[in-house]
């Protein structure tokens, strides 16, 4: 079935399901809370931190090449490897090379939705080679044999009692709603995982050109273990991701973790300069950098849509879409899901398949609101309906005639006087053939226009 | 002052005794009015379903016709919201660019209007009801209309004002995003009439008649015990 067909048959199946809506507007309204309080104890002005970030990102943007090359020259200049891979399928290969090379069978992973942009876990697994999601939240979507539902809390919608059930069936452990013990659980899962994997594969939240380093937080610790047990330790990241230097953070980590989870801090912040050098006593033996375009250079080269790339992926701008609410993170089927996902999902991966993404939006803005970034997402989500009608003609054919007569009927008032009584009659005889929710959104026309109606006000009016 | 009226399409074709009771209210307040009926639509449904050139040529007809009004009130903060702001996209190098950009500062929502020509104390009147304010979104994020630009109400007897906790949600209207995606926008609808209905409300007022064309058929399909009022309407009757 064609994508945007799909689209619709999984929205309609999630709106549905009432449990579902119930359980994500909980988890969104604590998540809501925490948020909004913690914007006023973090920052003395909230709005004035975020039009600085969206300044310092912007000023990166206009000097990415520059920055990017300082990034690769400090970082291999103690010992790191960088690869800049243009597409997908190249940073995909760069890695299977990496795995034939040193003859891995066990890749362990912290949670990086860049790797799933890429789809790494489907070629890593069809290499026959066995993947660990190492972060809670990605090892219960994995063994569910999901995706995440959302690129910050990829199991948001499961709640404890899913996730006892869910690790009694297919781990075999006994049943308990502790959140302990299912961490507990958890990490003796993983435990072997960290020591037999050849490789451990991350993200990066930023790269800093000045220090040459990656940037990682996280809250479990996993990541660490992902980057410092193995001998190999592969980052996937995104090349908006830099910042021009450690200075920086002292913004964008608080502004990360508030926008993210409420937090003031993340729990782990790792800053890596490199694997381990002469003389030290653990750390990986290969550190490699995939600096991952896929299109954002394309993106880059679009005055209208290039501040996207100040994207932080914090997910703020998903748990405040009422779309999203609704439908859950899996109905996308893209990495990114939310107001993010359908504004750069049509330029990764084609308005072709893709354009439906900006349409299922009913423009509220809400998006906008939140964003840490300052990222007008609405208006990039109707500057995309636009350009998938005007530029990729995605519109149907009947769409396309119906959107003419209305302008021709639109443009004289004689028009729609003489078009009135006929489509009053014609909705009345085509309403009974849509389905159900279509049927109930027509509305029924009123018996006179106001047109009409002030004529008759205005005649009675001179009578007095 | 003389104020011309600025009927959507939505208000002329589907409620016109929304544009009545405007019609009604702000002549009780003493505006002259005018109403020129070769107005049609402002061309915001084509617009927002990505159709950019049919969007324009209805709203050049927008534009000609109130090129010359003065001041231009509306009862609705999304269609307000697109004279105000997205003509200067749509009329970008276009020979109507100046006549365009001129009307966004003289276009207003009904709402914003009175908060600015209105003392508040002469909207007096009557009506009982126990009553939340559903916001639209163009109207509190594009025009920046806060509940304060209702603060008026508070001279109305019988009327009790409760408050909604959090920023406006979207009720999922969304223009034709609510036909296309009608499964989607009536959950939407019902998410957005629970927090009213929890909150203890009997009438839900707005000031968006697309807004209050969507819940009305949500509040009817599924028989909830709640009334949807325009701004406008609420105003009407309280002040006969
Ligand atoms: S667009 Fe803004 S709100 Fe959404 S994930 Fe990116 S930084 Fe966060």
């Amino acid at each position: 079935m064609q994508e945007p067909r799909a689209f619709l048959q999984r929205a309609a199946a999630k709106t549905r399901d009432e449990e579902h809506r119930l359980k994500i507007l909980k988890a969104i309204d604590t998540y809501t809370r925490v948020v909004e309080q913690r914007k006023h104890t973090q920052f003395r002005d909230w709005r004035q931190a975020r039009q600085l970030a969206a300044r310092i990102k912007d000023d990166v943007l206009a000097r990415l090449p520059e920055l990017l090359q300082q990034f690769e020259e400090r970082i291999t200049a103690r010992g790191a490897r960088v690869f800049w891979a243009e597409t997908a399928a190249e940073a995909r290969q760069y890695i299977l090379d990496l795995v034939a090379r040193r003859q891995a069978r066990v890749v362990v992973k912290s949670k990086s939705m860049t790797t799933e942009e890429i789809g790494l876990n489907e070629a890593l697994q069809h290499a026959g080679v066995d993947v660990w999601e190492s972060d809670l939240g990605e090892l219960i979507v994995q063994v569910a044999g999901e995706k995440p539902y959302h690129i910050v809390t990829p199991a948001m919608h499961k709640n404890r009692e899913d996730v006892a059930r869910l690790f009694h069936e297919k781990l075999g452990a006994p049943l308990t709603q502790d959140v302990e013990q299912l961490t507990m659980i958890a990490r003796e899962h993983l435990r072997h995982a960290y020591v037999s994997a050849e490789i451990g594969i991350t993200g990066a939240n930023f790269i800093l050109a000045e220090e040459g380093a990656i940037v990682m937080t996280e809250n479990e610790g996993n990541g660490r273990l992902t980057m410092a047990c193995p001998p190999v330790h592969v980052v996937l990241v995104g090349l908006e991701k830099v910042l021009p230097s450690m200075r920086e953070l002292a913004l964008f980590l608080p502004l990360l973790a508030t926008s993210g989870t409420g937090q003031q801090i993340t729990c782990y912040n790792s800053i890596v300069r490199g694997p381990r050098q002469p003389g030290e006593p653990d750390g990986p033996e290969e550190m490699h950098i995939i600096l991952l375009d896929n299109g954002r250079t394309e993106l880059l080269a679009q005055p209208e849509f290039q501040h996207v790339l100040r994207c932080i992926r914090c997910g703020a701008c998903l748990n405040a879409c009422p779309v999203y609410r609704t439908i859950g993170g899996h109905t996308y089927n893209t990495p990114y899901q939310g107001p993010i996902g359908s504004v750069i999902t049509p330029h990764l991966r084609g308005f072709r398949q893709w354009y439906h993404l900006p349409f299922a939006s009913s423009l509220c803005g809400a998006c906008s609101d939140v964003c840490p970034v300052n990222i007008d997402l609405h208006h990039l989500l109707l500057w995309n309906r636009h350009r998938a009608v005007e530029r990729e003609h995605t519109a149907a054919p009947g769409w396309r005639l119906a959107m003419k007569l209305w302008a021709w009927g639109m443009r004289r008032r004689k028009r729609i006087a003489l078009l009135r009584p006929w489509l009053r009659l014609g909705t009345k005889l085509l309403l009974p053939l849509l389905p159900g929710a279509q049927r109930r959104r027509v509305p029924s026309m009123a018996e006179h226009s106001f047109a009409r109606l002030w004529r008759d006000h205005e005649r009675q009016k001179s009578h007095f | 002052m003389r104020v011309s009226l600025f009927i959507p399409c939505l208000v002329d074709q589907v409620y016109p005794e929304i544009g009545l009771s405007m019609a009604r209210v702000l002549e009780r307040l003493g505006f002259e009015l005018h109403y020129d009926p070769r107005q049609t639509c402002c061309g915001q449904p084509a617009f927002n379903a990505g159709h950019v050139s049919e969007a324009r040529s209805v709203a050049e007809n927008f534009v000609e016709v109130f090129r010359e009004a003065r001041v231009i009130v509306g009862p609705s903060g999304s269609c307000t919201a697109m004279v105000r702001h997205f003509y200067g996209r749509l009329f970008a190098r276009h020979p109507l660019a100046a006549a365009a950009g001129d009307l966004s500062r003289r276009v207003y929502e009904f709402s914003e209007f009175l908060k600015q020509y209105v003392p508040a104390d002469r909207i007096r009147g009557a009506f009982s009801a126990k009553m939340g304010f559903h916001n639209s979104c163009h109207s509190y994020r594009e025009l920046g209309i806060t509940d304060e630009h209702v603060a008026f109400l508070q001279h109305i007897r019988g009327l009790e004002w409760i408050p909604l906790p959090g920023e406006p949600v979207c009720c999922g209207f969304g223009g034709l995003f609510s036909f296309k995606f009608a499964p989607i926008a009536e959950t939407m609808a019902k998410t957005r009439l629970d927090m009213f209905l929890e909150a203890g409300c009997d009438t839900l007022l707005s000031n968006d008649p697309g807004c209050i064309m969507h819940l009305r058929q949500e509040v009817q399909a599924r028989g909830l015990p709640l009334r949807i009022l325009h701004l406008a309407e609420l105003l009407d009757r309280a002040m006969e």
